[in-house]
């Protein structure tokens, strides 16, 4: 079968390969740890990890296109601050 | 009751999954690839890396055509949601009035974007429409071919003409859910009518309302089609939105590095304001 009509790079594949492991790791603490652990953070409304890993990707976007916008072309401190900020989402949202 | 496995179960949502990744997973990826190449056509891309989003995130015509998007929604929002309380609220709730008033509120919502536009093109022309002729017969110089104010006013009372009903009609069934004990013992409490529905008839309308919210931002934001037809983005670009800008770079000027770029940050921007909408509206319903 020919993909090359979706014009592949390997940057791109490999950011897809990081956000599929993202979901498959998601789905084996899932079945380790059933239930989704909903609890309510500092919005003040209930998430589960599910609702956290969203915020944290689409969060993690943002960053990404403020730095692009303000900052320049190198990502490498987009990443970083989204790496943090993930976590901070993961233990305080 | 004692839940039953069965791993079966999983080529029911099978179906949903390949439709999924072949109407949004599949051209998202696709859309992705192409917003970090340039491509000359002929199959054939070279990397670009990230610059078509640096072009995108410091071009005006970006900031330009989302600031159009934000104050054409803020406005549509500020007319319709209001209008259709008033009309809904205004409806008869028995006899044959109801589904005379149904039908004629459900019409508009029929007819498909397209021959909105091309309705409002004609209505508006100053050499055959009826609105464009009256006004110009009463003194009054309307011409949205080439004035930007009156290509707003047309593209803003033609979605309100095809989308107040929308809210109407969820307005309505939401009136209509009421009991009328509640009705009663405002009656017997000597309540206002601004009483009855600042503490009666809204609450109970906020449910539907914040659809009807959610549901005219949403389209107000991806408006293409009308505009579109009626006005092209002009004069100039005053009525060009983010999706007709899109349209003219990825097809008019086939500049598809740019034009994905663009389409990843439309995405991310609906996505944000999706989320964000639908958050409200489920943590809402949850605390009353």
């Amino acid at each position: 079968m020919n993909f090359s009509w979706m014009a592949w790079t390997l940057p791109t594949a490999l950011f897809f390969i990081t956000i599929a492991l993202l979901l498959v790791g998601m789905a084996v603490w899932e079945y380790v740890s059933p239930g989704g652990n909903p609890r309510v953070g500092i919005l003040r409304f209930e998430t589960t990890r599910g609702d956290r890993l969203f915020v944290s990707l689409l969060g993690s976007a943002f960053i990404h296109l403020a730095w692009l916008g303000l900052g320049g072309p190198n990502l490498w401190w987009a990443l970083a601050l989204s790496v943090v900020y993930a976590i901070g989402v993961f233990r305080y949202v | 009751m004692e839940k039953t496995w069965n791993n079966k179960a999983w080529f029911m949502v099978l179906p949903v999954l390949v439709l999924v990744a072949f109407s949004a997973v599949i051209p998202l990826m696709t859309v992705v690839n192409y917003s970090v190449q340039d491509t000359f056509g002929n199959n054939e891309f070279f990397w670009a890396g990230t610059d078509w989003y640096v072009d995108v995130l410091t071009s005006d015509r970006f900031w330009d055509a989302l600031t159009r998007n934000l104050v054409f929604s803020a406005i549509i929002l500020a007319i319709e949601i209001p209008l259709g309380i008033i009309i809904a609220l205004n409806m008869p709730k028995k006899g044959l009035g109801v589904p005379v008033c149904l039908v004629l509120m459900a019409l508009p919502l029929l007819i498909p974007w397209n021959v909105v536009g091309t309705i409002w093109q004609v209505f508006g022309r100053v050499d055959i429409g009826l609105l464009g002729h009256t006004l110009e017969a009463i003194g009054i110089n309307y011409n949205y071919v080439q004035n930007p104010i009156d290509a707003w006013v047309t593209l803003i009372v033609m979605d309100v003409w095809h989308w107040t009903s929308l809210v109407v009609l969820l307005c309505y069934a939401g009136l209509v859910s009421i009991p009328d004990a509640y009705y009663q013992a405002a009656k017997i409490d000597g309540a206002s009518r601004w009483s009855v529905f600042r503490y009666i008839q809204l609450p109970k309308m906020k449910r539907v309302l914040l659809i009807a919210f959610l549901l005219r931002f949403m389209d107000s934001f991806m408006i293409y089609t009308e505009p579109f037809v009626v006005t092209g983005g002009g004069p100039g670009n005053s009525t060009t939105f983010l999706s007709i800008d899109l349209v003219k770079m990825a097809i008019g000027q086939f500049d598809l590095g740019p034009a994905a770029a663009l389409s990843i940050i439309y995405f991310l921007i609906i996505l944000l304001l999706s989320w964000i909408f639908y958050t409200v509206m489920t943590t809402s319903d949850a605390q009353s």
